[in-house]
């Protein structure tokens, strides 16, 4: 079966908003990020229907039932290896993985170091609130040493993770930071990260204002600095990881790191070579490889 | 001189040694020559408890033993008419299998002192006296072999790994095995090292030379073919044939096969197979985890794959809570479970079957899914061939249990059609007129398919319990015991599919010995026995676990007496006093190794006072 022609009009943002509205706190940073995801995909300009959102668990992880495409909310930390699949199943979707910081970096940090090494082809959100929201407040792997949580209450002794630095060195293929403050450059960010062949990472800042006291939106605001701006050459992988490893008064944001010379797995797997997406082929294995494989046996 | 042919119904024959001394290449050559040659053949790997063991050491003994017969056979045996040890250690573990008057063949070049030592002999036994019961053939395998390959320029090194073909050959030439068989493997096996194939080939023939010529031997014996239905046969090993009961599965329902997976004994190797089909049409992920593994799978099933994940106890552990997001999310899923022994690490290389009840119910909430398990290692084609059609007609999470015992075991396989293999119909939804996710199939209760990609079936799944039919997510409290009751009548619906069940022998009686799984060839062997002496004995082996057949339980109450063997503590044997009510007894045994038969008969003389 070939892909569905469309016929259907240029899509706008509002065709994506969801039948359901979001149960975040008011104010809590997640909203601009399903915002700026909307006009992300429309800009892109696919379907409803070619789009698959797939989310871990976490307030964060609850994207997918607020947006109108195809959707899955999964396991705490196991939405990489799910959409992984996924796109094997079908890799004319665009696949796009919603998350929260304890989801992609505590509890999934095996499987997002995994999935860049494996450059799969999707669009990975994590709203990074420093926090773990929908358990009410606890220390997360980006919470800052000395900040004091529910888990932490004489302050965290643990050093955070650096994820953009971290992507960049375990093969991501893209690599951006925003800010949810700023829903006009991460809509941008994100609509690239969908364009890119290959594993894309968006970290984003997406305050959580009932539990996170230290990382608000004005503590963002007055730091956050557009690469951009910096003047950086995205393809320098060695300056990306400085601009990664930058955390202070100013914190950079925008595009680290593209690499666009490496093939994303589903390029490089050949039973997808030919014939379009799995789901939609005539048949799993035809019967003459049926029968050279009885052959084999023999 | 000539010799005497002697025609013999059976033998069993053990080879033993270090794990380097090829006891398993040579164990699977004789027993694939033996299939080609038609007998009926059964086999039991025994792998080394320590992979690293030193050499001449307890822990690193390697074993294969075979079993080949002119008649129906069910198990490699329980002890061994020759027993081919390469070193002393391989004798200490192995002499108590070999029966009494039994064919002791030993290489003396490893019964050094040191080899003695490290095996534990005080004295050399082949000199001390201690083993009057047995027909002891003493044989230099090593210089022999060295003097048969003197020409081939090789190192001694080299030449000394060709001995296990010396001994095969001494074997072939005992037991009249066909020789070209093994010629031709040789040749294909070391197709890129022409002087691996030369060499090897000598050591072959010098054995089959040296039992011409020595005196020792002065008879050989001869087993005819068995008689098998027409067709064509191979000899299978379980997870070959579980690896080829998904590629057939995958090429009836024409979904492409996704196999998500991590390394573990005894599962790996399915990997291995499928992993050889990639130009075939079929996806291997070999993933960061066995939760990455079945994640993938999940992940293929939802676009419309058939996604099949593998492993043993302490990976199905790590995949519990991804099985549950299936049973959930109501989409297709196998899961191999190859057991081995437990808990925790266990003994990775042995035999048990306490997973059960894991499989059962490993997993958090009321998780009902569909458990069939394989008894033989031919009958793991048709049973998971058979999960991956409850899978997809019933749209839920499967899983095929398989032990270690049947998995790395072999027989012949009478390789089946696919046009004979029943059909597996697939729909995917594509019209949107009515659709909503839960709403179920009338007969099997089974959600739609829908795969993403699909214009206007848009519609989001997950772990948080769905509202009936809508599939949005819902806190309803009569909803939530609605879809649990819901989601149990499926899987019990599944019973409506299962065939009436086999019974050996009377339909009622004093004893019906019920089994599941890998005991199938002990307790059959044992039943046939009996039964042939006259006892009121029957035999009902179980491939459905959950949901358990519906004509089971009146089967049960016609008998006097259930007994249920299990290697494990009595995990079936829960599970049918609780569903029954019914006093059964256990017979278990967990030493990581499988059932004897005269552990079984035993116990039936014991039920019936015979
Ligand atoms: C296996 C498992 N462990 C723990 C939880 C509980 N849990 C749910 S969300 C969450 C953390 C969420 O933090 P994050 O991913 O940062 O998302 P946020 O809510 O901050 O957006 C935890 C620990 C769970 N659902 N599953
Ligand atoms: S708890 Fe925090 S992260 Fe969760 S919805 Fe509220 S503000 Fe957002
Ligand atoms: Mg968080």
């Amino acid at each position: 079966m070939a892909k569905h022609e469309s016929i259907k009009a240029v899509p706008t943002a509002k065709d994506f908003r969801g039948s359901v509205s979001p149960d975040w706190c008011p104010g809590c940073g997640d909203f601009g990020v399903l915002r700026a995801l909307e006009m992300a995909c429309a800009k892109l300009g696919r379907e409803n229907h070619d789009y698959l959102t797939i989310g871990g668990i976490g307030c964060s992880s609850n994207l997918p039932g607020y947006i109108n495409t195809y959707g899955m909310h999964t396991l705490h930390g196991r939405t990489l290896p799910i959409a992984t699949g996924a796109k094997l199943g079908n890799h004319d979707l665009t696949v796009i993985v919603t998350g929260g910081d304890g989801d992609g970096y505590g509890i999934g940090g095996n499987h997002f170091v995994h999935t860049m090494r494996r450059n799969v082809d999707l669009l990975y959100v994590v709203m990074n609130n420093q926090i773990y929201g929908l358990t009410i407040g606890q220390a997360s792997p980006t919470s800052r040493m000395g900040m004091k949580t529910k888990s932490t209450p004489f302050g965290n002794v643990e050093a955070p993770l650096n994820p953009v630095a971290m992507a960049i060195i375990a093969g991501a293929t893209y690599v951006a930071r925003g800010f949810s403050g700023d829903t006009r450059h991460i809509t941008e960010l994100m609509y690239q990260g969908m364009e890119h062949k290959g594993f894309a990472l968006v970290d984003i800042f997406s305050p959580c204002i009932t539990f996170n006291k230290d990382n608000t939106f004005p503590f963002f605001k007055q730091r956050v600095k557009k690469l951009e701006e910096i003047g950086h050459d995205p393809s320098d992988m060695q300056a990306a990881i400085e601009q990664g490893m930058v955390w202070g008064d100013e914190i950079p944001v925008g595009l680290f790191y593209q690499d666009t010379s490496r093939a994303p797995l589903d390029e490089l797997e050949p039973v997808l070579g030919e014939g379009g997406p799995i789901a939609h082929r005539e048949l799993g294995i035809t019967k003459e490889q049926g029968d050279a494989i009885i052959k084999r046996m023999m | 001189m000539t010799k005497q042919v002697q025609t013999i119904k059976e033998v069993t024959i053990l080879f033993a040694g270090d794990s380097g001394d090829g006891s398993q290449t040579i164990g699977t050559v004789v027993t694939d020559a033996s299939a080609i040659a038609g007998n009926d053949v059964s086999t039991l790997p025994d792998y080394p408890a320590e992979i690293r063991a030193p050499a001449g050491s307890l822990a690193g003994i390697s074993g294969f033993q075979l079993r080949l017969s002119s008649h129906a056979i069910h198990t490699p045996g329980d002890t061994c008419d020759v027993l081919v040890v390469m070193n002393p250690a391989a004798l200490k573990v192995n002499i108590d299998r070999l029966k009494p008057n039994g064919i002791l063949i030993v290489n003396t070049d490893n019964f050094a002192r040191r080899n003695l030592r490290l095996a534990g002999y005080e004295r050399n036994p082949l000199e001390d006296g201690s083993l009057p019961r047995f027909q002891v053939f003493p044989v230099e395998l090593t210089r022999l072999t060295r003097s048969a390959l003197e020409d081939t320029g090789l190192s001694q090194r080299e030449m000394d790994r060709c001995k296990n073909f010396f001994a095969l050959g001494m074997v072939c030439w005992l037991y009249n095995r066909p020789v070209d068989y093994t010629i031709r493997w040789i040749k294909e096996k070391y197709a890129r090292r022409p002087q691996y194939v030369e060499a090897n080939t000598l050591a072959f023939k010098g054995g089959i030379a040296y039992c011409d010529m020595t005196e020792q031997f002065a008879t050989s014996y001869e087993v005819k073919p068995a008689k098998f239905p027409p067709g064509t046969y191979r000899n299978i090993e379980g997870n070959m044939a579980t690896a080829l009961g998904l590629v057939a599965a995958s090429q009836k329902s024409g979904l492409t096969l996704v196999y998500g997976s991590y390394p573990i004994t005894p599962a790996s190797n399915i990997l291995h197979e499928l992993a050889k089909y990639r130009n075939f049409g079929v996806i291997t992920m070999q993933m960061e985890d066995e939760i990455a593994s079945v994640g993938v799978a999940i992940g293929a099933a939802f676009s419309g794959a058939l996604g099949v994940t593998g492993s043993s106890g302490p990976g199905i552990a790590l995949k519990a809570e991804a099985i549950n997001l299936a049973v959930m999310v109501e989409l297709p899923l196998v899961i191999c479970s190859i057991q081995r022994v437990g808990p925790s690490t266990g003994m990775p290389t042995k035999t048990e079957q306490a997973d059960l009840l894991q499989m059962l119910y490993g997993r958090n909430g009321e998780s009902p899914l569909p458990v069939i398990a394989a008894s033989r290692p031919s009958d793991c084609f048709e049973t998971v061939y058979e999960a991956c059609q409850i899978a997809v007609k019933y749209m839920t999470p499967v899983i095929f249990m398989s032990d270690l015992y049947i998995a790395f075991g072999a027989e012949p396989w009478r390789i089946p059609k696919v046009s004979d293999l029943p059909p597996i119909p697939v729909t995917f939804r594509t019209d949107s007129e009515g659709f909503h996710p839960y709403l179920r199939d009338e007969k099997t209760l089974g959600r739609p398919w829908a795969v993403p990609g699909t214009p206007g079936l848009e519609h989001r799944i997950g772990g948080l319990e769905k509202e009936n039919i809508t599939g949005h997510v819902s806190y309803d409290p009569e909803n939530h015991e609605g879809m649990i009751r819901l989601r149990a009548e499926k899987v019990a619906r599944i019973a409506d599919d299962i065939p009436p069940t086999e019974i050996l022998g009377e339909s009622e009686g004093e004893l019906l010995v019920l089994g599941w799984g890998g005991t199938y060839g002990a307790i059959r062997t044992a039943v046939e026995h009996k039964l042939e002496e006259g006892a009121s004995v029957s035999h009902v082996h179980l491939r459905y676990l959950n949901p358990l057949p519906k004509d089971l339980g009146d089967i049960l109450k016609r008998f006097g007496k259930v007994l249920i063997p299990e290697l494990n503590l009595g995990q079936l044997l829960q599970l049918v006093r609780a569903r029954y009510l019914l006093e059964a007894i256990g017979l278990n045994k967990v030493q990581g190794q499988p059932f004897h038969v005269f552990e079984i008969e035993s116990k039936i003389d014991e039920l019936l006072k015979r």
